[in-house]
């Protein structure tokens, strides 16, 4: 179970949060605009990385804020975390 | 009767003695004793049949890894258990223990008779056997294996017991107590760091804390002794938890474990009344040191599982910790230095034994010591074959060729009462791959270690690879420095002498004359896997030793393989002609040794099972008589069953009243959020499928919540209470769903919006009075209210004081009756509905609960979420494109809404059915067709949902029925088991298709 670090409560156990998938896929702006294969990009399409993976997770059972994590999904560790539209740390690809 | 107790130690208290019963018969043991030694003492060896061939079958070992000493503890129906390992169990005074899969019993087992037709139930018997004919498997295979599967009985009435879990945090915890553990856990703890060591057994201190041996001494003394004063220093240490009878269960990521320790398992029955029996130790730890140590290696040979024959190592611990000899003529079958120390410690109590030894030669402290006290010793020699039915008797050994593959020359035949294998010894990884660590395999000595430890885990002493004492003291003092990062001096001059072992060869399945076939050479005792099964499989084309596993069953029993994985890994290398190295293992799952249901369970049984949420109403309904049913976790009533009355009565004289004069509904567990903020209209905009920009303050409006994919979510009324104020409803089950949904699109897609959203659920009760009387209720209960159709129309709200408690009052309907739903704050709740009830007396004001509420809204073909829906259904499938705007640019799923598949024309779409028989009631979820003649038969779709209506007096349902809107008239089929059943396609609105009773 993992240990994972809010950026606004701190350390907490796994059973307080709820994963959101992968990040950084931003909703379309004007969805009317795109074809039905570039709607299905943005509704169906996720990336499942074994390695570094940018994903949501919310803090559910503790502030409700939702924030974004840095995790290597093959040994679980979660490498960093940050604030909702704070910008990815450039270290990790 | 026999005594095989012939020497005397401080681990067994012979001041006490203990009577227990083992399959009907008392016998003695004393205080200390497990069920294994207490065995073992009285000249017990055959303890169980085996599981395919029935087997006789003796103690082998003497800790977790013990395939063949599992028993059944207790007779009662409520505290049985089956499959307790005997050589773990401590003895006490009243246990009842019997053996387990034999009939009709241990000496005498009708099962035997497997053993004489082994040859045809070989690897994949039951794959290949039981196929044909086809139609024989669920009439006759199936009963016929189950009625002989499993081991040991289950209990089949509630665990009376008590169980608990508890969480704490250690800076490092030590998994082990042996002289590795102790010395990192001191090592730990006198450097301030809040340490934790646990270990399986009663006592401290490993194997060696029962080691005699004369040529292995720290600081001059002999190492039990030194150890003992180090466990003496350790009780000492103030920030050191010391945690016996306690076994690592699981170790997860981020160093969270799991550990059983046990309470009570070694206390009489009266002493076990009214305590914790085990506790599950959730555990965070910033270090893990593993020490776990590691287990003895059987040997593969012809007939290697009778009872008598055991490790070598467990024969040396029953007699120098339990003070008891497995036998009184013992030969010892070895292929490393290990069973020396048995063969001296057993010589020097007066045992007679020999040695036979698989090595060309070997020389080292031990073994010269064995030579000068006269003990045979047979080098490069192997047991081919052992004798005896219910225990041995005699063996055969045989020269080895200088390659080790075959035999040569004459067979000796040995006799002897008993037998100790040693194959050397394999470190326990169980804990370090369970974390996820990986492994390298050391030619040298065939075992596989730790690869590399993380910064938060370590592994020493032997579950690393560090075989003698100097070996695992100077490693594990030097390791734990840099792992903790401190410099500890304590060990720096200790002074370590011991035998070191110079000589090596291992063979994975002994040679014999004798063709494989026609040979029993045991490698699962209990799964009854053979060497000749594992070489089945290969032949048969498996490869992958996952596979090679499950075909054979090898390592898949209760004990998971500790003995056997080794050696099925050996024989598969060997034969396929690869190194063991780039094999693999197979998977080491937690839980290291099983653990009982009761121990996970913890207190989360009975009414602790689950969270439960009443309404304020709750105690009402329970007086009333209410049924209840569970929805989420909301306990809601279902019907109110007056004078006896069934479900279906009662349910249809609860519609009746409902329609006829007035009806009240506990519609508390409503989810209910309170939406504030100046953006709080534009964001409704975005997540209804209408427009919401025109509600006028103080007025109401349904609304569909979609996925982005286009499929109905959630549904309810939503209020505007003020400019930037608004109370949405949800569905009791979607609540926190929608809440977390809506806070997801607030802070992640559009943080611009001022909004702020807050579940008030809890905080409100509501009361739903429904039917044409249900105006006059209101009128009494807020007389000042002006109740007129121009002043309080249908779909607004006001607010009005009940005895000065402020209360919210919308006019909305679920039932297509006049209807009101007064929300008050929740601790008035149960006073409110007093109130109601009171006022509606005149009117006959009848409770209803969810069943009714159902049938109700069935009749004007509103739909329920989750029943009529099932994440599949889009707004126009519901045939409810009236609710989906044109104008607005977008809102949740809008996109989706014409995505090439949403739009075809063939979906499952809403449609109502009549039976042609209106007396006929379908059930939900039965199948619609329109031909059953066709084959395959053409599905067409499902019932969602059905009821007979008090009020058309017919039966009416809701189903989703392939290209549905365009059938209305059409006769289809719903065929069930015994007959066929005719319905008629019809508009889902089957009461009051002009909304006049809303107004009524």
């Amino acid at each position: 179970m993992f240990l994972i670090n809010c950026p606004f409560c701190g350390e907490r156990d796994q059973s307080e949060f709820s994963s959101g998938g992968e990040a950084h896929i931003v909703r379309p702006k004007q969805p009317t605009e795109l074809s039905d294969d570039e709607w299905a990009e943005y509704l169906f399409m996720r990336k499942n990385i074994k390695g570094i993976q940018f994903e949501r997770w919310n803090h559910a059972h503790g502030c409700r804020k939702w924030f974004n994590a840095v995790r290597d999904t093959s040994n679980d560790k979660i490498l960093s975390v940050y604030k909702m539209g704070e910008k990815p740390p450039l270290n990790y690809k | 009767m026999p005594n095989y107790r012939i020497n005397k130690t401080e681990y067994i208290d012979e001041t006490k003695r203990v009577s227990f019963k083992y399959d009907g018969k008392t016998y003695f043991g004393y205080e200390g004793d497990t069920l294994a030694s207490a065995l073992l003492a009285n000249g017990i060896h055959l303890v169980g049949r085996s599981f395919k061939y029935h087997r006789p079958r003796g103690i082998v070992s003497c800790g977790a890894e013990e395939p063949n000493a599992i028993c059944q503890i207790g007779s009662k129906k409520d505290l049985t258990e089956p499959n307790v390992r005997a050589t773990e169990l401590e003895l006490y005074e009243g246990l009842e223990a019997s053996s387990q899969n034999c009939w009709p019993n241990v000496k005498f087992d009708i099962g035997g008779i497997n053993n004489f037709i082994s040859p045809l139930i070989p690897a994949g018997f039951y794959y290949k056997t039981f196929m044909w004919p086809k139609s024989f498997w669920k009439k006759v295979y199936e009963p016929l294996i189950r009625l002989s599967a499993g081991l040991g009985k289950s209990p089949t009435e509630p665990d009376p017991d008590i169980y608990d879990h508890k969480y704490v945090h250690y800076d490092v915890l030590v998994i082990g107590g042996g002289v590795s553990g102790i010395i990192a856990a001191k090592m730990a703890a006198k450097n301030n760091l809040k340490t934790l060591l646990v270990d399986d057994k009663k006592i401290l201190g490993g194997s060696t804390i029962y080691q005699n041996n004369e040529s292995i001494k720290i600081d001059d003394k002999l190492s039990s002794e030194w150890l003992k004063n180090e466990i003496q220093e350790i009780k000492k240490l103030s920030n050191l938890t010391i945690k016996t009878r306690t076994s690592i269960a699981a170790y997860h990521g981020y160093n969270f474990l799991l550990a059983k320790e046990n309470l009570t398992d070694h206390l009489p029955e009266e002493k076990k009344k009214n305590k914790i029996r085990q506790r599950l130790w959730k555990i965070r730890a910033k270090k893990v040191v593993i020490a776990t140590g590691s287990i003895e290696r059987p040997l593969v040979f012809n007939n290697n599982d009778r009872p008598g024959i055991l490790l070598s190592n467990s024969i040396n611990k029953y007699l120098d910790y339990y003070g008891v000899t497995c036998g009184e003529n013992i030969i010892l079958f070895t292929n490393n230095d290990s069973a020396y120390e048995t063969s001296i410690s057993l010589h020097k109590k007066g045992i007679k034994n020999i040695i036979v030894d698989l090595r060309k030669s070997a020389s080292s402290e031990l073994i010269k010591q064995a030579e000068s006290l006269g003990i045979k010793i047979y080098f490069n020699h192997v047991v081919t074959n052992t004798f005896g039915y219910r225990k041995i008797n005699s063996l055969e050994i045989m020269k080895l060729s200088e390659d080790g593959n075959t035999t040569v020359g004459n067979k000796i035949r040995l006799s002897c009462d008993c037998l100790g294998m040693s194959g050397g010894w394999t470190p326990m990884v169980h804990m370090h791959t369970q974390s996820g660590g990986k492994l390298d395999f050391r030619d040298e000595d065939q075992v596989f270690l730790p690869k590399e430890n993380s910064e938060d885990q370590i592994s020493v002493g032997s579950c690393n690879g560090d075989f003698d004492l100097e070996n695992i003291i100077d490693k594990t003092v030097n390791k734990i420095n840099k792992f903790l990062d401190i410099d500890n001096q304590d060990y720096q001059d200790t002074n370590i002498i011991c035998s070191k072992e110079n000589d090596k060869r291992n063979i994975w399945l002994l040679p014999n004359k004798i063709p494989l076939g026609k040979t029993k050479c045991f490698i699962d005792f209990q799964n009854d896997s053979t060497a000749k099964d594992i070489k089945l499989a290969l032949k048969e084309g498996f490869r992958s030793i996952e596979h090679v596993k499950r075909y054979t069953t090898t390592g898949m029993a209760t004990d998971q393989g500790k003995l056997s994985n080794m050696h099925a890994l050996g024989i598969i290398a060997d034969t396929a002609g690869v190194k063991m190295g780039t094999l693999g293992t197979t998977t080491f799952r937690p839980p290291f040794t099983p653990l009982t249901f009761g121990t996970l369970v913890g207190r989360n049984v009975g009414k602790f099972f689950e969270v439960v949420r009443k309404t304020s109403m709750h105690e009402w309904h329970v007086e009333n008589n209410a049924e209840f049913e569970n929805v989420g976790q909301w306990k809601r009533p279902w019907y109110y069953p007056k004078n006896g009355e069934n479900m279906h009565d009662a349910v249809q004289r609860e519609s009746k009243a409902a329609r006829d004069s007035a009806g009240i509904l506990d519609a508390s567990t409503l989810g209910k959020i309170d939406i504030q903020g100046t953006d709080a209209s534009e964001f409704l905009n975005r997540v209804y499928t209408n427009a919401w920009s025109k509600l006028a303050i103080g007025k109401c409006r349904y609304g569909l919540m979609l996925n982005e994919d286009g499929m109905v979510y959630d549904d309810g009324v939503t209020t505007r209470i003020s400019e930037n104020h608004y109370l949405m409803t949800t569905t009791t089950g979607g609540a926190a769903n929608v809440l977390s949904k809506l806070e997801d699109y607030l802070q992640t897609e559009w943080p611009e919006l001022d909004v702020y959203l807050t579940s008030v659920t809890d905080h409100y009760s509501t009361a739903s009075i429904c039917g044409p009387n249900s105006k006059k209720i209101l009128n009494k209960l807020f007389p000042n209210l002006d109740l007129s159709d121009e002043n309080f129309p249908h779909m607004s709200f006001k607010e009005d004081k009940l005895k000065n408690i402020n209360c919210r009052i919308m006019r909305i309907s679920f039932t297509g009756e006049l209807s009101y739903e007064i929300n008050i704050e929740s601790k008035y709740g149960h006073s409110l509905w007093k109130m109601c009830i009171e006022a509606g007396k005149e009117f006959n004001l009848t409770p209803y609960g969810t069943e009714t509420m159902h049938l109700l809204r069935a009749e004007k073909g509103f739909i329920i979420v989750g029943q009529d829906t099932d994440g599949t259904m889009t707004p126009s499938d519901l045939q409810m494109d009236w609710i989906v705007s044109k104008k607005k640019y977008d809102f949740i799923g809008k996109r989706s809404l014409y995505r090439s598949d949403t739009i075809r024309e063939d979906r499952k779409q809403l449609v109502g059915l009549l039976t042609d028989d209106p007396k006929e009631i379908l059930e939900e979820g039965a199948q619609i067709v329109s031909d059953v003649k066709s084959k395959p038969i053409d599905m067409l779709g499902h019932v969602t949902s059905s009821y007979f209506s008090p009020n058309l007096n017919k039966s009416i349902a809701l189903a989703v029925v392939r290209s549905g809107k365009t059938m209305k008239g059409q006769k289809l089929i719903i065929p069930m088991e015994n007959k066929n059943i005719n319905v008629t396609v019809s508009d889902t609105i089957f009461l009051d298709k002009e909304n006049k009773r809303l107004n009524a």
